[in-house]
C-alpha cells in the first residue's frame, strides 16, 4: 500500500520528470514499432506470396475416373498436403479463357480442347519449403497416368531465400533495437531516480528495509516503462496512419504485439529502476 | 552499549583515517568527539552507524556487531541509532511534518500512529507551531530540530550528531544542545562529533575523546589524562 501510495506520490510530485522519462521510453520503444510494423507487414506479404505454392500434376489423357479418383484420396492422404482439386479439361479450358482474355482469339474455333486435365495439390503451412515441395512432386511422378508435375521451383527456392533473409533481418536487427531500446529506458529511469537519491539516503538513514525503498521505485519505473510504451504505441499508429494514407497500404499490427511492446516496456522500467535503486542501496 | 576495540579504518587513497582507537560508551553517556578537521570524527560516526566497516577491529553498537551484521540487516541497526548530520538531509520542497512522517512511514508504521507521533516528536523539539512550514522556509536551527525530530522517530537508544551544530549561530548551536542534554536526561545515549570547542568548554560535565591523526589522543573518563588540544 505504500508503494503504491509512493510511487503515485512521486509521480504527481514530479509530473515533468514523470513524462521525459516516459518520453525517452516512447522514442526508444517507437523505433522498435516502426521496426514490428515493417516486419509483419514484410511476412504478411511473403505469407501471401506462400500462400499460392501449389503443385500441379498433369493427367494424361488416358486417364481413367476411378484412377483419378485413388490418386486423390492418395494424395489427400499425405501430411504435407491441405487441399487437392481435380480441374478438368473443360474447366481448364474455361479457366484459360477467363485468366488470359488477351489470347480470346486463340480460344475461338478450337476442334480439340490442347489443355490436360490436372489436381491441384495445395500444401500445408511448413511445407512449403522447396524439400516439401519436391518431396511431393516426386510422389506423384510414380503414378503412369501422371503426364508431368510442375511447381515452379525456380521460384519457390528464391520465396524460401526471401523468407530466411527477412527472418535473420528480423532477428538481427529487432534484436539490436531492442538492446538499444533497453539501454535508453535503463538510462531515462536512472536520471529519474538520480534525481531522488537523497529520499532513498533518507529512507536507509532512518531504517527502511531494502525491499521497502526497492518497491515504490520498481513500481515507478514499471508505471513510467508502461507509459512509454503506450506512447510508443499512439505515435507508431500514427505514423502507420501517414505512411498507410499517403505511400502505400500497410496492416497494423496484432492487438498481441501492442499489449507485448507496452508490457515489455512496464518489464524494461522495472529492471532498470531494480539496478538503479541497488546502486543507491549500496551508497548508503 | 557501544563498543571500539582496536579499529583501523584505512581508505585506499587516504590512507588511515582511524589507527587503532578503542574506546566504550555506557548507556545514557553524553560524549562530544572532537579533533581538528581530518582526524577521524566522522569516520568514527559513520563506523557507529555501520554505514562503513572497520579495516581492523571491531564496531559493537546497540547488540550490533561490525563483523556479523549483513547489509540486509543494516535497518535494524538504523531503527536503534539515529543520525543527525551538519547538512540535515532533509527532503526539499516537503513540510517539516512530511519529514518527519516519511521517516515514521517508511519503517511501517500505521497511518493515525504516524500523525500523532510526527505531532508529538515536532512538539518535542520545540516545532509545534510550524510543522506545516516547508524546510526551506525554515532557518538553520529549525532545520536541524526537524532532523532531530526525524531522528528520533524510532525511539532509538543512541542518538549520533556529526558537526550537528557546524551550520548554525551560536543561539540556534545552544537551542539543539539544550535539546540534546533532554534527550539524554531520558537516557538515550549521545555521540556528537564538534569542531567548536567554545560549546565543549561551556559543558564541561560531558564526557570528552579527541582524536588527533586518526588516533585517540584523550578520553576524559581515563583519569590523569590531558587534553591535546587543551581544550584550544
Amino acid at each position: 500500500m505504500h508503494a503504491i501510495r509512493e510511487a503515485v506520490n512521486a509521480v504527481r510530485r514530479a509530473p515533468f520528470l514523470t513524462l521525459l522519462s516516459a518520453a525517452m521510453v516512447a522514442l526508444a520503444l517507437y523505433v522498435v514499432g516502426l521496426f514490428g510494423v515493417a516486419t509483419y507487414n514484410l511476412h504478411q506479404a511473403l505469407q501471401r506470396i506462400e500462400e499460392r505454392v501449389e503443385v500441379v500434376a498433369y493427367l494424361r489423357d488416358g486417364a481413367r475416373p476411378s484412377e483419378i479418383t485413388v490418386l486423390e484420396e492418395d494424395v489427400a492422404r499425405m501430411e504435407e498436403v491441405r487441399g487437392v482439386r481435380f480441374v478438368s479439361r473443360e474447366d481448364a479450358l474455361e479457366a484459360a479463357r477467363r485468366d488470359l482474355p488477351e489470347f480470346e482469339e486463340l480460344f475461338v474455333g478450337l476442334d480439340v480442347n490442347p489443355l490436360p486435365a490436372s489436381l491441384e495439390i495445395e500444401l500445408m503451412e511448413g511445407y512449403r519449403t522447396p524439400a516439401a515441395v519436391a518431396r511431393v512432386a516426386e510422389r506423384l511422378t510414380i503414378y503412369p497416368f501422371v503426364e508431368d508435375v510442375r511447381y515452379g521451383q525456380e521460384w519457390v527456392d528464391r520465396l524460401y531465400l526471401l523468407q530466411r533473409i527477412g527472418a535473420l533481418t528480423t532477428t538481427v536487427l529487432g534484436g539490436a533495437f531492442a538492446v538499444v531500446a533497453a539501454l535508453i529506458i535503463g538510462t531515462a529511469i536512472r536520471i529519474a531516480i538520480f534525481a531522488r537519491r537523497e529520499e532513498i539516503y533518507v529512507m536507509r538513514l532512518v531504517g527502511a528495509t531494502n525491499g521497502f525503498v526497492r518497491r515504490p521505485f520498481l513500481l515507478e519505473g514499471a508505471f513510467t516503462g508502461a507509459l512509454g510504451g503506450l506512447m510508443a504505441a499512439g505515435i507508431t499508429w500514427v505514423s502507420y496512419q501517414l505512411v498507410s494514407r499517403a505511400i502505400f497500404r500497410l496492416e497494423w499490427i496484432p492487438v498481441s504485439w501492442v499489449l507485448a511492446g507496452i508490457a515489455g516496456g512496464a518489464l524494461f522500467g522495472l529492471l532498470a529502476s531494480g539496478l538503479a535503486v541497488r546502486r543507491y542501496l549500496q551508497e548508503v | 552499549m557501544i563498543r571500539f576495540s582496536k579499529v583501523t579504518k584505512a581508505y585506499p587513497r587516504r590512507g588511515k583515517a582511524l589507527d587503532d582507537v578503542s574506546f566504550q560508551v555506557e548507556k545514557g553517556e553524553f560524549v562530544f568527539i572532537t579533533g581538528h578537521s581530518g582526524s577521524g570524527k566522522s569516520t568514527t560516526l559513520r563506523l557507529l552507524h555501520l554505514a562503513d566497516r572497520p579495516t581492523d577491529g571491531e564496531v559493537r553498537i546497540c547488540g550490533f556487531s561490525s563483523a556479523l551484521t549483513s547489509d540486509r540487516e543494516l535497518w535494524k541497526v538504523r531503527r536503534r541509532v539515529g543520525m543527525v548530520f551538519q547538512d540535515f538531509r532533509l527532503l526539499p520542497g516537503r513540510t517539516a511534518r512530511d519529514n518527519v512522517e516519511f521517516a515514521l512511514e517508511v519503517t511501517g508504521n500505521r497511518r493515525g500512529e504516524i500523525v500523532a507521533r510526527a505531532n508529538r516528536l515536532l512538539a518535542q523539539v520545540g516545532l509545534a507551531g510550524k510543522a506545516g512550514a516547508r524546510v526551506e522556509e525554515l532557518s538553520g536551527g529549525e532545520q536541524q530540530r526537524v532532523a532531530i525530530a526525524r531522528a528520533l522517530a524510532n525511539e532509538p537508544q543512541v542518538l549520533l550528531a556529526d558537526e550537528p551544530t557546524g551550520n548554525l549561530d551560536e543561539r540556534a548551536s545552544r537551542g539543539v544542545l539544550d535539546l540534546f542534554r533532554e534527550l539524554n536526561a531520558s537516557g538515550m545515549a549521545i555521540l556528537m562529533a564538534t569542531h567548536d570547542l567554545e560549546l565543549v568548554r561551556a559543558h564541561p560535565s560531558i564526557r570528552l575523546l579527541e582524536l588527533s591523526e586518526g588516533r585517540l589522543a584523550f578520553d576524559s573518563a581515563v583519569p590523569d589524562a590531558s587534553p591535546v588540544q587543551g581544550g584550544d
